[in-house]
């Protein structure tokens, strides 16, 4: 029984640590979301360089060889600061799905392009009428000479923007909530016949509505088994969860630092308002409120690093209460900073916008305690 | 004990009904989003022509001597058909003050402007450096022959940039205890050494500001109630803010767009409407909105009896901003990945869903309730206090 990081995990952490305090303050950051690109290209290249692009991927194709514990450290750091580079996109979902479905020629061509930080990419998956629902899905891929003909539209695509690359999913067979009958494909977002509408999200993230008319795909494009790509987006999501939970616990834990520090320091009817008892309790509540979210994340990165499967249920829970407790925690860091939590100048808000996005990505606490009661209560 | 509407209780909804329906065209709808300031302005004279502006009021100044169940179908009705309030600074708040303490000068100058929106009114009462204890302020205020010499800062003033007038707390003595020494005073917002400074909300809008005073020249008969007796003007002033942000009616608005939306949502074929873990929140929200809708009659009804609000005001803050963010938080997790989207040029349309900028933005704007007119904390220490005699 042990909880502690190895010191490898300990120097990736201190790293983007480091990075984020020396290289990626506030008012960097600030500019950067309002730059053209809304990211910084010259960061990019560090992460690469640094090694953080290569932690989920096998050493066979350049990468770091992690496990979901390394990924959640760096997630964790990430979030701290707020970090707008297009890391869950391109590394989590797009590398990550081209590292569990690819074959050995896909891997080879694109994760040391990953890796080097030579490719932006995104998952093009939620459609407007989907909501969380995966095999909710109207695009189609439908079988013509050698490859693929790609019909439809997907929103809000993460990294949307900039991506120059995107696994899509679509339908090869089946009807729009069959289970089966969904294919990956290997997008290059210039092709002809795709057209983006971009469009900037409170988070600072840059998405796009992409729609697909008469695109021409190679065979090559499919990713994994036709048909068949359900379970292995469901796997991926799984980690997504266990990613944006993590960076979740790094922006909490961020609010209740900076709330605390503010209750000791402001000062109301002539004495720090963190004097007054109740206001102390409301605060020991957002602690708490961090520490279970930190243990159940504990017990999902344990049970996922075992075998994934051991995690499903634990994953439910913790979007669960990442949901409840994230809401609380900003809700109490706006409260307690009063007036100035409600400025757009303050970092308060922009950590409180990226934990409402962290919630909705794959489901919010709704949609998840639905699934949590289907799985443990099936028993 | 009975709150069934008389025939001429239902006779006066219709005839609300269908003024709201007739006076409110989509093209005003539109204006209100577009202009918000032209829109307020073009609705409150409507209002004004039709006598209704401000039903609050005593007859003798222009009020509309409805009885408590008259003023409730108003509102209802106003919120069923997505009006929104008024601007309270002028008609609310400040007129409230001056009917109550103003001379009769004031009375007779500032009161018909008000009915009429001729002056756009904003509140000069937090400080960057006074916010719950609102007290402690500092712009302080000194006697110069007949005029009043202004220095100080006032924040999170609401609608600053479009105002004519600004009423004020300013510090008139020091020597006394903190809440002696306070005045309340009617600033021209067009006065020399008066400098306005925008504040983004977290709701990427503008409507906060700062106002900066330096060496600003205010007349001594703007002083509305004794010179050093603000605090008192101040605290009667609040009570009616407190009641205002309740909005219960708006909250039943929005119970009933949720629904309308959620009806449209689904989940591999499940419409979130009919999810049970959804229902059940909603459903806590509506338990909740009905105690609450009765907590407001019996105030308004105690209020009509005779005079300013109590301490119970207090209750209805606190209950009445805790359902808007419940109702608004509900109203974000509809909107699920669209919640996040920001304005652009583009259609609402062509990104997926219309309601979701108004989501967000009532969102996060919504979060400011429970801090101002008395964060809700200052609230509970008002009826710790005034309510069950804690000290």
């Amino acid at each position: 029984m042990n909880f502690d990081f190895t010191e490898e995990q300990q120097m990736v952490r201190d790293s983007i640590a480091r990075f984020v305090q020396d290289d990626y303050d506030w008012d960097t950051r600030k500019a950067i979301v309002a730059s053209e690109k809304g990211l910084s290209a010259d960061n990019w290249k560090l992460f690469a360089e640094l090694g953080w692009l290569s932690i989920p991927f096998a050493e066979e194709h350049g990468g770091f060889g992690g496990n979901i514990v390394d990924l959640s450290v760096v997630m964790e750091e990430l979030g701290k600061g707020l970090v707008v580079e297009p890391y869950f996109p391109t590394v989590v979902l797009f590398g990550g799905l081209i590292a569990r479905a690819g074959n050995d020629a896909q891997q080879a061509e694109w994760l040391p392009r990953v890796i080097g930080g030579d490719v932006l990419g995104g998952f093009a998956y939620v459609e407007r009428q989907s909501r969380f629902a995966l095999h909710d899905c109207l695009t189609t891929a439908t079988p013509s000479g050698d490859g693929f003909v790609l019909n439809g539209e997907k929103v809000v695509v993460f990294n949307g923007e900039q991506a120059d690359h995107l696994v899509v999913l679509a339908r090869t067979s089946g009807e729009q909530s069959d289970r089966t009958g969904l294919s990956l494909f290997i997008v290059e977002a210039s092709a002809a016949g795709i057209d983006k509408m971009n469009y900037p999200m409170m988070d600072g993230q840059r998405v796009a509505n992409v729609t697909f008319k008469d695109v021409a795909l190679p065979a090559d494009a499919l990713l994994g088994e036709e048909g068949n790509a359900l379970a292995v987006v469901e796997a991926l999501v799984d980690e997504a969860i266990i990613a944006l939970a993590s960076e979740a616990v790094g922006i909490m834990g961020v609010l209740n630092t900076k709330t605390l520090e503010y209750a000791k320091t402001r000062e109301q009817f002539g004495v720090a308002i963190g004097s007054y008892q109740a206001l102390q309790h409301r605060m020991v509540d957002t602690m708490m409120a961090y520490e279970q979210c930190k243990s159940l994340l504990f017990k999902a990165l344990c049970e996922y690093k075992q075998e994934p499967a051991m995690a499903a249920e634990t994953i439910h829970a913790l979007k669960v209460l990442i949901d409840r407790n994230a809401k609380h925690v900003f809700g109490e860091a706006i409260q307690i900073h009063g007036g100035m939590g409600m400025t757009d100048e303050l970092d308060i808000g922009h950590y409180a916008k990226r934990l409402m996005m962290i919630n909705t990505t794959f489901g919010d606490a709704n949609f998840h305690r639905n699934r949590f009661v289907e799985t443990a209560f099936a028993a | 004990m009975d709150t069934a509407y008389s025939p001429e209780d239902l006779a006066f909804r219709d005839e609300v009904r269908d003024f709201f329906q007739e006076a409110y065209t989509p093209e005003l709808r539109q204006r209100m989003r577009s202009s918000h300031k032209e829109g307020a302005e073009e609705w409150q004279r409507k209002l004004n022509d039709k006598g209704w502006v401000a039903p609050n009021w005593p007859v003798e100044f222009g009020g509309t001597g409805w009885t408590a169940t008259q003023k409730y179908i108003y509102e209802t009705e106003r919120s069923l058909a997505g009006i929104p309030n008024v601007i309270p600074f002028g008609l609310v708040m400040v007129a409230n003050v001056i009917m109550a303490y103003g001379t009769d000068e004031q009375k007779e100058y500032f009161l018909p402007r008000i009915l009429k929106s001729e002056d756009w009114w904003c509140q000069g009462y937090s400080e960057p450096g006074s916010g719950s204890d609102l007290a402690s302020l500092k712009t302080k205020a000194e006697r110069d022959g007949d005029d009043f010499i202004i220095n100080g800062a006032k924040i999170w003033t609401t609608y600053a940039q479009y105002a004519d007038w600004i009423f004020c707390l300013v510090r008139t003595d020091n020597s006394g205890k903190k809440q002696e020494g306070i005045t309340f005073i009617l600033i021209d917002m067009k006065s020399e050494g008066i400098k306005v400074n925008p504040i983004i909300s977290i709701d990427n809008h503008h409507s906060l500001n700062e106002v900066e005073f330096s060496n600003v020249r205010v007349p001594a008969k703007n002083v509305v109630g004794e010179i050093g007796k603000g605090w008192t003007v101040a605290k009667a002033l609040l009570a009616h803010e407190r009641t205002g942000i309740a909005g219960v009616a708006d909250v039943k608005r929005a119970v009933r767009v949720i629904k309308e939306v959620a009806a449209k949502e689904e989940n591999g074929g499940q419409r979130l409407v009919d999810d049970p873990g959804f229902q059940q929140r909603l459903a806590d929200i509506e338990v909740e909105l009905m105690a609450l809708e009765f907590t407001e009659l019996r105030t308004l009804a105690a209020q009509a009896a005779g005079g300013f609000p109590g301490p119970e005001s207090s209750l209805l803050k606190i209950k009445g901003t805790e359902l808007q963010q419940a109702t608004q938080e509900l109203l974000m997790e509809i909107a699920a990945y669209y919640q996040g989207v920001l304005p652009t040029d583009l259609e609402p349309d062509a990104l997926g869903h219309e309601f979701t900028t108004e989501a967000r933005m009532s969102y996060f704007y919504g979060r400011a309730a429970t801090i101002y007119g008395g964060s809700n904390e200052v609230q509970k220490n008002i009826i710790a206090k005034y309510v069950l005699g804690l000290e």
